[in-house]
């Protein structure tokens, strides 16, 4: 969709036809491209050890806590209980599956098996995947109202609001994400974890230090987006309604803010799909996310193509998601 | 004469940027509860600076501004309760896009004067019959047309329940075909009692309405007086230069 479409020649069948074929062949050419390239180097694909990163069956020991004779094993549909009886304790242990390695009448040790079973376990790059997200989703609420706050202090008559706004903003985006992330961790979180340790009250661990560091980051860059926004809105949106008898603070709730949320989301999309994408940062500070997890499967398994491969998909998903949200929030927006 | 609903000493204000503009200078005016005051004047005689300053939308730089009792340059927050008092109609309308035209007439009054929603809706309602366009309460102002746009701005400002209403320049935005019904509505209102205080281009409503018309030009009252005494003998030579112009 053309900004002025009506300005030149409406374009011919042909025309679209012709350029979006273009589009498809420059794809191909691109997928054709890679894959001759990967078939000419030394490297054996093996896609069928990625799922296993995702989900694996992890054997289940089932083991006595007491000692004591097996009073007796019911085998039920789904599960199997056994009861064993020691002095005057009793104890009843059940698990999915039949797989029973003793009979009834046997004398037990504690820690001895008495079964086995199998269960799905969330694999390392899901659970990065989860982290990935879980960080992203609570750096963006918190990014999101520190950077409305800020937005507002920014054009705030309050010299102290002001130039606070200011210097946060820019100390801020001035200096890179990456160093940002090692002082929280390193020297504000050793500060903090100090003063807290007087009280002997429990660590904060590394995972809020990151999100923190990612929260203020993206607050920084909202904030101007925000005044941005809030500066676009016509000076006689202000006027009128203060002219109604409106506060500045009820204005700026029920006439400005709305208006200026329409035009502030697309920004707003952008800034948080970075946000997304630099939460790759935080495996410096040992928070196991998705792409420190990558890098210890690569690690282990030797298969980087497939691991990043899969790991930039991941991310592509996560950002793809939010874009989409932030599209249908826009058309929602009057 | 009755006790003044607005009175005004020795007003100045001085516009720093671009550059140093003495834009209203000495301004000395009574006007009376019920009385209509069209305020005239070539561009950038300081007519809408002067409106402006009579709700505080300009903060005057020296005098006084007493509005239904009150002086408002020293006003604190109670400059908000003030304003609730003096409706404002805009050149540019000024609506609230993002809401319904009923919303735009309801808001101010549930958030102001904390009424009702049904209260608010039944006054929203109402008004909008009395300007003339009772069937377009959910639409949005961008599918009205200028003249039912500047409608429902007068209707919002009347929502208020206000004691004086300002008009800066309603119908200088609008096709030459929808003055006419803004102007009715104007002329309804003067009927009624209101105060008004109207900066316009349009001699025939400031003829046929005003009680007095007051010819600003460079920041300073020129000429005031009756409209018969303007249109038929003006004193000043500005006067009679800008009314040669325009009539």
């Amino acid at each position: 969709m053309s900004l002025c479409a009506g300005l030149d020649r409406p374009k011919s069948r042909k025309y679209n036809i012709f350029w979006k074929s273009v589009f498809v062949l420059v794809v191909l050419a691109v997928i054709i491209f890679v894959y001759l390239a990967s078939k000419s180097v030394d490297y054996i694909w093996r896609w069928y050890r990625i799922p296993q990163y995702f989900f694996y069956e992890e054997q289940v020991d089932v083991r006595a806590e007491i000692q004591g004779e097996v009073v007796d094993i019911e085998k039920g549909e789904e599960e199997t209980l056994i009861r064993i009886k020691g002095g005057d304790q009793s104890e009843e242990y059940s698990f999915p599956g039949e797989n029973v390695l003793i009979y009834a009448g046997d004398f037990v040790y504690a820690g001895d098996i008495l079964g086995k079973y199998k269960e799905w376990q969330a694999g390392i790059l899901l659970q990065g995947l989860w982290l990935t997200l879980k960080v992203s989703i609570i750096g963006i609420v918190l990014g999101i109202v520190l950077g409305v706050l800020t937005g507002l202090a920014r054009i705030s008559e309050n010299p102290a609001l002001r130039w606070g706004a200011i210097t946060y903003i820019e100390v801020i985006r001035g200096s890179p994400l990456l160093v940002q992330i090692f002082l929280w961790y390193f020297v504000a979180g050793t500060l903090i974890n100090a003063f807290l340790a007087e009280f002997s009250l429990p660590r904060v661990p590394a995972l809020w230090f990151g999100i923190i560091a990612l929260a203020i980051f993206a607050g920084a860059y909202v904030a101007e987006i925000v005044r941005a926004g809030i500066q676009s809105i016509p000076r006689g949106q202000m006027e009128a309604s203060r002219s109604l008898g409106l506060t500045y603070a009820q204005s700026m709730r029920k006439v400005i803010l709305p208006q200026a949320t329409k035009r502030i989301l697309p920004p707003m999309a952008g800034q948080f799909i970075s946000l997304i994408k630099d939460s790759s940062l935080l495996g410096v500070i040992s928070i196991r996310e998705l792409t420190k997890a990558t890098r210890e499967v690569v690690t282990s398994s030797l298969q980087p193509f497939e691991l990043w491969i899969v790991c930039a998909l991941l991310y592509l998903i996560l950002t793809f998601t939010l874009s989409m949200f932030v599209q249908y929030l826009e058309r929602r927006a009057v | 004469m009755p006790e003044s609903i607005i009175s005004i000493q020795d007003l100045n204000k001085y516009f720093y940027i671009p550059q140093e503009i003495h834009a209203l200078k000495d301004i000395e005016c009574e006007i009376a509860p019920g009385e209509v005051v069209v305020v005239i004047g070539p561009s950038g005689s300081g007519k809408s600076t002067f409106l402006r300053c009579l709700n505080r939308l300009e903060f005057a730089t020296s005098g006084k501004v007493v509005v239904d009792g009150k002086e408002i340059l020293g006003a604190g927050r109670e400059i908000n309760r003030i304003r609730a008092e003096v409706g404002m109609v805009f050149q540019q309308f000024n609506l609230f896009p993002h809401m319904t035209v009923l919303e735009n007439l309801t808001m101010a009054q549930m958030t102001v004067r904390k009424r009702s929603r049904k209260e608010a809706r039944e006054k929203g309602h109402a008004l909008l019959k009395k300007v003339g366009i009772p069937t377009k309460h959910n639409s949005y102002p961008e599918h009205l047309s200028g003249g039912q746009q500047q409608r429902v701005a007068i209707a919002r400002s009347l929502a208020m329940d206000p004691k004086v209403m300002l008009f800066d320049e309603p119908t200088s935005a609008l096709d030459p075909e929808m003055i006419g019904e803004v102007l009715d509505v104007m002329k309804d209102l003067a009927k009624e009692g209101m105060t008004m205080v109207v900066v316009t281009h349009e001699m025939g409503f400031a003829r046929e309405v005003a009680d007095r018309v007051i010819f600003m030009d460079e920041g300073m009252i020129l000429e005031e007086g009756t409209p018969e005494h303007f249109f038929k003998n003006p004193v000043h030579e500005r006067t009679k230069a800008f009314l040669s112009q325009i009539l």
